[in-house]
């Protein structure tokens, strides 16, 4: 057993994927419970799709793939918000427009880089965790530091921010510079992960581990620190699924930290949709039989 | 600005200090949802906002803190804009506002009053850690520290954001629709803090509607509907006329017997 858990890690490029998974599993599900808490999950799903267009005129340009894309994911944020402003048109609706619109010019502009380079457009979609660079480990591990940096000095406004905006605002706290500083995070994060969940499914990861940490303990702090720890677990396990049977890393992790979503929502002590007493039925039971009288 | 009010050039203490609104408009969208409205709001008195639904009552409070712009109008506080000096306000928002089931604790939440006072990238101090465990006591909440937010009544929930605003350490506070939702026990501890509050020289604004007997805690009274319909003390504005225009038809209000 332990056998397959060492034996890849003789070969340098499962070293570095390794790396890659933990800090990703970890950043994913710290920046994450804020999209949580906040509702905004549909957000993050808008920004890690807008990174395309920016991913494929970094190619096109030479430069560094993470700026274009971080650049690319900034701008969407600034594009809801200048929607929302100057029209009528609520949230949710404006993000769908943005991610749509950034994600199919992303695909028509790789499609185009594809025809005489060398770049998969299925790695950024769903991930190529055993293809990274040592470039790629390195800037993965400076965001990671950004990141986590960021949310430890700024944990107690960014909590006041997110809990009640209006009272922090009151209290005079720079809410429109914390709600940047959330989205900076935000598309930091979404921009570390293209290369193990890819921009399709990263909101898996950015959402599920906060959620199920948030089913088990009750403060902010203690639901990304068991959410980080769940990340890098689904992470790493995910990373020897898609090494062993050779699928995409990114459906393989998610498959991992869903399962343990579904297994924590049955057997959670608090909230378990199996938990009983003694004197009482099995709450699933009572559901289903609520179901069929209706 | 020139300012009337002859306190204001004498006095040292921020508690003798008046908020004044001139000629306050608030627009949302195409729609006028205060028109042209000034009031002196005085310290040291508990000040009642009345009026019907949509009357503009949390807006005028939002608007008068700079939370939502105005389209004109100019709110002071000494000699400043309200809004440069929000580190004196404390807000406790209307529980509508608040998602109960975010993850915190109740000392979570009371020492989210300490965020501004302690500055960035410092952690809370001793000092910050006592005005709110002094906070929770003074609402009596001080045994529930570690309970779920979510996890308590309505009038719990409101004396912990009570607390909250206690540990903010304030000169000026706003409070939307406190007693919604809550027990006896809290609506008694909440006016008996206010009232407090008022006597330490505090400004204390309360947006409400009940007309019922619990007017009579108020000093001071603010009655809107979409403009300024009456301010003053209790009894010049609790009249019949009043009532009428900002309720438009007859109410049941709350009539001071003349004893």
């Amino acid at each position: 057993m332990l056998e397959l858990l060492w034996e890849p890690l003789q070969y340098s490029f499962m070293q570095r994927s390794l790396i890659v998974a933990v800090l990703v599993g970890m950043i994913c599900a710290v920046v994450g419970s804020y999209l949580m808490v906040r509702r905004l999950a549909m957000l993050g799903d808008a920004i890690s799709h807008a990174l395309l267009p920016g991913l494929a005129i970094a190619f096109a340009l030479g430069v560094n793939l993470y700026i274009g894309a971080f650049i690319a994911g900034v701008l969407s944020t600034v594009v809801i918000a200048w929607i929302q402003t100057r029209s009528p048109i609520k949230e949710d609706a404006a993000m769908g427009i943005v991610l749509s619109s950034f994600f199919a010019l992303g695909i028509t502009l790789i499609t185009i880089i594809q025809r005489d380079n060398k770049i998969d457009l299925n790695h950024f979609l769903f991930g190529n965790i055993l293809g990274v660079s040592s470039g790629e480990v390195r800037d993965t591990a400076i965001i990671t530091i950004v990141v986590l940096a960021t949310v430890v000095l700024l944990y107690k406004e960014l909590l006041f921010y997110s809990f009640d905006p209006l009272g922090a605002q009151a209290a005079g706290l720079p809410v429109n510079l914390l709600n940047f500083g959330q989205m900076i995070l935000i598309a930091l994060t979404v921009v570390a992960s293209m290369k193990s969940v890819g921009v399709v499914l990263v909101l898996a990861m950015l959402i599920t581990p906060g959620a199920i940490a948030y089913l088990l303990v009750p403060r902010l702090h203690q639901v990304m620190l068991l959410g980080a720890l769940l990340g890098m677990v689904s992470s790493v396990a995910g990373l020897y699924l898609s090494y062993y049977y050779n699928i995409p890393s990114g459906p393989a992790i998610v498959l991992v930290i869903s399962g343990l979503f579904f297994l924590t929502l049955l057997f959670s002590p608090r909230y378990g949709v199996l938990k009983r007493s003694l004197s009482m039925p099995l709450p699933l039971w009572r559901d289903l039989q609520a179901w069929l009288r209706r | 600005m020139f300012q009337a009010n002859p306190n204001h050039s004498s006095s040292v203490l921020s508690g003798d200090r008046s908020i004044e609104v001139q000629h306050l408009t608030v627009m949302y969208q195409d729609v006028q949802a205060l028109r042209n409205l000034t009031v002196t709001i005085a310290a040291g008195q508990l000040v009642g906002i009345f009026g019907p639904n949509g009357a503009g009552k949390s807006t005028l409070v939002k608007a008068m803190l700079g939370l939502i712009p105005a389209a004109t109008g100019t709110v002071t506080y000494g000699d400043r804009p309200l809004a440069e000096q929000r580190q004196r306000v404390a807000y406790v928002p209307q529980r509508s506002q608040i998602d109960w089931t975010f993850p915190a604790t109740v000392w979570d939440v009371v020492m989210m009053g300490r965020v501004r006072k302690t500055g960035f990238l410092r952690p809370f101090s001793g000092v910050s850690r006592r005005l709110a465990v002094n906070a929770l006591e003074r609402v009596g909440m001080a045994e529930y520290g570690d309970r779920r937010i979510g996890d308590l009544s309505g009038g719990q929930q409101q004396r912990v954001f009570l607390a909250r605003s206690l540990a903010q350490d304030a000169d000026i506070f706003c409070f939307d629709e406190p007693f919604v939702g809550v027990d006896q026990t809290t609506e008694q501890i909440l006016f008996s803090i206010f009232r407090e509050l008022a006597s330490q020289g505090k400004t204390v604004m309360v947006v409400n509607h009940d007309l019922g007997e619990s007017i009579t805690h108020f000093d001071h009274l603010i009655l809107l509907n979409r403009e300024l319909i009456a301010a003053g003390d209790r009894r010049s504005v609790l009249q019949p006329q009043h009532m009428t225009r900002a309720y438009g038809g007859h109410v049941r209000f709350f009539e001071p017997q003349a004893a």
